[in-house]
C-alpha cells in the first residue's frame, strides 16, 4: 500500500513517526503552516518557523526517504493581530522559490473575526498575485458551518481564484457539499475526537464524492495519529474495497491535486 | 455492503457508543449544580437521531453550530467548546 500525508505537522512529532509512516507506504509528506500552541511574539519568530519547514524538516524526512513538502502562512489563531500578520505575509515571497514550497497554507479562519478575515483576504491576494496553490483550514466544533460559508465566500469574490487550486480542509458531513458544489476541493481530517473517524471518511466518499477528495491526520502536537491515513484504508479494505480504489483515495487523488505545481515530485 | 454486512461490521460498535452516551447523561445528571447551554444543544442534537430517514451525522452537525453569518468584532479565545451559546 502506497499513500500520500497531505497535512502533517511533523515538526511537532517525533523521528519515530515519521519512520512508522515511511514502513507504512508513506510516500510524501506535505506539512502546512501552524500555531505553535502559544503565539510567536514577531516575525523573526516566524522567519525561523519557515526555515524549519524548508530546510530542516526536508533533511529529517528525508532520512528515511519520504519526501517532504509544505505551506507557508501565519495560522488563523494568530490573525487577530493584523500588524503582525501584514509582517509574516511580507516575509512569505522570500520563500516561495524554495524547492519543497507548494503554496498558501493552512489560511482561513478560527473564530470568524473581522481580523481573521482580513488577514485571509491578504493571504488569498498574496497567493493569486504569486500563482500558488492554497490550503485553507476551516474552524473548528460550532464554529465550522459559519467559517466554511465565510471562507467561500472570499475565495469566489476574487476572479483570481480557480477553485480546484484550492483544498478546503476539515471538511465534515454539514460543510463537504458546499465545498464540492463550489468547484473547490474537500480534505477530511481524521481526528478521534474533534474532526471526523475515518468510518465517517469512508460514509461521506460513499454518499458526496470520490473526486475532488483526499484524507489526512493532521497530526499534530495534540491529539492525533500520524498513522491515521492507512489505518482509514483498512477501514476501506474492511468494506470490501479494491486496492485501486483505496490506491485512489490516499495516493491519486492528492497526488492529482499537489501535481498542479511542479514542485510536488514523487521519488 | 448489505445492511447485513454494515450491521456485522458496526452494530457493537455503535452498541457501546449508545451505552456510553447513557452513562455520559447519567453522570451530568447525579452531578450536583447547574447545567449550561451546551448541555441544551446536546439533548437538542440527540433529537435529531430520532427524526427523519437520512442525513442524521449532517443534521446533529448542524444543530451544534453558530447559525449567524457575520463575522464578530473580535476573536476574544482561541477556543471552540463544540455548541454555540445562542442554541434554544
Ligand atoms: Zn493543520
Amino acid at each position: 500500500m502506497r499513500y500520500i500525508e497531505p497535512h502533517g505537522h511533523m515538526v511537532s512529532r517525533t523521528t519515530d513517526d515519521y519512520r512508522d509512516m515511511a514502513a507504512a507506504g508513506c510516500a510524501a509528506v506535505c506539512e502546512p503552516a501552524f500555531w505553535a500552541g502559544y503565539d510567536r511574539g514577531s516575525v523573526h519568530g516566524f522567519h525561523d518557523y519557515f526555515c524549519q519547514l524548508t530546510d530542516y524538516e526536508p533533511k529529517r524526512a528525508a532520512k528515511f526517504g519520504l519526501p517532504h513538502f509544505c505551506w507557508l502562512c501565519i495560522n488563523p489563531k494568530e490573525s487577530e493581530d493584523v500588524k503582525l500578520a501584514s509582517e509574516v505575509i511580507a516575509i512569505i515571497p522570500q520563500f516561495l522559490e524554495r524547492p519543497n514550497v507548494l503554496g498558501i497554507g493552512e489560511i482561513g479562519l478560527n473564530k470568524n473575526s473581522r481580523n481573521e478575515m482580513k488577514v485571509l483576504e491578504m493571504h488569498v491576494d498574496l497567493a493569486a498575485r504569486t500563482n500558488q496553490l492554497i490550503l485553507v483550514h476551516t474552524p473548528h466544533l460550532e464554529d465550522k458551518l459559519k467559517g466554511t460559508r465565510l471562507i467561500l465566500d472570499v475565495l469566489k469574490a476574487d476572479q483570481r481564484i480557480r477553485p480546484e487550486r484550492c483544498i478546503i480542509d476539515h471538511v465534515e458531513e454539514h460543510t463537504v457539499q458546499m465545498v464540492l458544489d463550489a468547484g473547490f476541493w474537500a480534505g477530511m481530517t481524521l481526528y478521534p475526537e474533534s474532526k471526523c473517524t475515518a468510518a465517517r471518511a469512508v460514509d461521506m466518499v460513499e454518499m458526496y464524492s470520490r473526486e475532488r477528495i483526499w484524507m489526512n491526520s493532521a497530526c499534530d502536537w495534540g491529539v492525533s495519529v500520524p498513522l491515521a491515513v492507512p489505518y482509514a484504508a483498512l477501514e476501506m479494505r474492511r468494506r470490501g474495497y479494491s486496492a485501486e480504489a483505496i490506491d485512489k483515495l490516499i495516493y491519486q487523488n492528492p497526488a492529482q491535486f499537489l501535481g498542479q505545481t511542479p514542485k510536488f515530485k514523487l521519488a | 455492503m448489505t445492511r447485513q454486512q454494515v450491521l456485522d461490521l458496526y452494530f457493537i460498535e455503535a452498541r457501546a457508543k449508545l451505552i456510553d452516551l447513557g452513562a455520559f447523561l447519567d453522570r451530568v445528571e447525579r452531578a450536583a449544580g447547574e447545567e449550561d447551554f451546551r448541555m441544551t444543544a446536546f439533548r437538542a442534537a440527540l433529537g435529531e437521531l430520532s427524526q427523519g430517514e437520512t442525513s442524521k451525522a449532517r443534521r446533529v452537525l448542524l444543530s451544534f453550530s453558530d447559525p449567524t453569518t457575520e463575522p464578530i468584532p473580535a476573536a476574544t479565545t482561541k477556543a471552540a467548546c463544540g455548541a454555540w451559546p445562542g442554541t434554544k
